[in-house]
């Protein structure tokens, strides 16, 4: 299938996905996603489930720009996973009802098909999803 | 160091005005400021103001007159009036100038804000993939403070119809007319669990204010209102921003903790000394969230707060008393003036179906936006 991510650096795909962050080199810092300064931050793979911090629903079609996702618009989650000992990452939520959606459920990292691009290639984004 | 006074307010009403651009309300209010308190442009010896998408401040100068007076731009998200007054008020201090200007002014498409993420320092499929908005940064911050501290969906539908109620005794309001709760409890959702009479709208109007030195006030006879402090800070490590696609497990304080507590020490009171608030609403939650930040009340006691009604304009401490963003709307660059032109107007006794009773003497306001900008004033009579 012709798909490729949305924007290269952001995750790795494959059999056990996950996103990529950047520890500061001198403070140890992690911040997702990974800078482009690589004098300052070295990559680093972040835990790949964690739980909801909190989440909202979101009801209407975003602006285009910057928005790209498809033009008939279905509501979607979204929200911020705690990462233990990592970081609380900000990330669409798929697979659960609205309404089953709590704090503190566990959740794990998928990748997702996103939208079409104009080459016909089918572009993929990062999501969580409960476990 | 001396006092510095405010001794004259205007404002162009907010809302929807067809055919005014956002420059001409900013001229509306400095024209009203001016004859608030009968002096001339020419009086002016300095200005600071700012929009963010309704152009440059300086470029007034064309129709208020070429005095050659200093006019500083200011351009600082939601903070902008906040900071315009800061730099109004520093200038004052610094003993250079007797008399300035502070203003601001703004004029938004309808809709939603569409921020663009390289002018946010963020990658593009941030925004491609729709999690680059504001309202998403609001609704899962009251989500969650909502969770830990048992704020209820009735508290925020009680915050919106209280805006709308005093909304309808501002003159300068959009929104002035009630709502009741049954109906703000039903409306479609935005963002869960904010619906779309929980968020202020993008909206147009211009505010300014003329500040004088002590001297100065005095000699034109206006020392009614007093700033007690001006304090503005960003953001620091740990707190939670608008446009943050990562935040550290390790929870700070944020830029409104940090503001509120340097503008209560510069004044030298604290928040029981305050007698009306007017606190940034970009929705019901964050009025709720920033009574604490604020240091008004403890996380969690806004629930009985609010249904004891102790921030209605009769209550112990009055919140948002023209209705703030949610009857007002938000014009960027003139929303925190419009706090202090409320607060003046409180201070005044001037507030009509509006006026805090018991003469308030102490007034607070608190603006607050992206990328974690917080601006505080207290004024005193």
């Amino acid at each position: 299938m012709n798909q490729r991510p949305i924007s290269p650096h952001v995750f790795a795909d494959g059999a056990d996905p996950y996103l990529l962050g950047g520890k500061h080199r001198s403070t140890g810092r992690l911040v997702f996603p990974l800078p482009g300064d690589a004098a300052n931050y070295e990559p680093c793979r972040l835990p790949s489930s964690g739980k909801l911090w909190s989440y909202t629903i979101q009801r209407f079609r975003p602006k285009t720009p910057p928005y790209i996702g498809p033009e008939a618009f279905e509501p979607f989650a979204l929200g911020y996973v705690e990462l233990p000992n990592a970081l609380i990452v900000e990330s669409r939520l798929t697979d659960v009802d609205f309404d089953k959606l709590q704090i503190g459920m566990p959740m794990k990292l998928i990748i997702v098909p996103f939208c079409t691009a104009a080459d016909g290639a089918t572009l993929t984004t990062y999501a969580f999803k409960p476990i | 160091m001396s006092g510095i006074y405010i001794v004259g307010i205007g404002i162009h009403p907010f809302g929807r005005t067809d055919g005014k651009s956002g420059m001409d309300q900013g001229e509306f209010a400095v024209r009203a400021a001016l004859a608030d308190c009968n002096l001339e442009w020419q009086d002016m010896q300095f200005a600071f103001g700012g929009s963010d998408s309704s152009g440059n401040a300086d470029t007034l100068v064309t129709k208020l007159g070429l005095t050659g007076l200093p006019f500083v731009n200011v351009k600082n998200g939601c903070a902008t009036g906040g900071s315009s007054l800061w730099g109004c008020y520093s200038s004052i201090a610094s003993g250079q100038f007797d008399l300035g200007l502070a203003m601001g002014f703004d004029k938004h498409p309808r809709g939603a804000f569409d921020p663009r993420p390289k002018d946010w320092g963020l990658p593009e499929w941030y925004g491609e993939t729709g999690m680059m908005l504001t309202t998403q940064f609001f609704a899962t911050k009251i989500r969650r403070y909502m969770d830990l501290h048992g704020i209820t969906p009735m508290t925020l539908a009680r915050v919106a119809n209280k805006a709308f109620r005093n909304g309808v005794h501002a003159e300068h309001a959009w929104r002035r007319t009630p709502v009741d709760l049954e109906t703000i409890r039903n409306a479609p959702m935005v963002s869960d669990p904010l619906n779309k009479f929980m968020f202020c709208s993008p909206a147009e109007g211009g505010v300014a204010l003329v500040l004088a030195s002590e001297k100065k006030a005095r000699e034109l006879g206006r020392t009614q209102v007093r700033i007690a402090s001006v304090a503005t800070r960003t953001r620091p490590p740990g707190s939670f921003e608008v446009f943050a696609p990562s935040l550290d497990i390790k929870r700070g304080q944020s830029s409104t903790n940090i503001a509120s507590r340097a503008a209560f020490e510069m004044a030298g009171i604290g928040p029981k000394d305050i007698d009306v608030a007017q606190l940034q609403d970009t929705e019901s939650g964050a009025e709720i969230m920033h009574m604490a930040e604020n240091g008004f009340c403890a996380d969690g006691e806004q629930e009985a707060w609010i249904a004891e009604g102790r921030t209605e304009i009769t209550g112990a401490l009055p919140v948002n008393t023209d209705g703030g963003c949610l009857a007002c709307g938000e014009p960027i660059g003139a929303s925190g003036l419009r706090q202090v032109y409320e607060n003046v107007v409180q201070l005044r006794g001037s507030g009509g179906g509006r006026q805090v009773p018991d003469s308030p003497r102490t007034a607070y306001s608190h603006v607050y936006g992206a990328p974690g900008v917080s601006a505080v004033v207290i004024l005193e009579r």
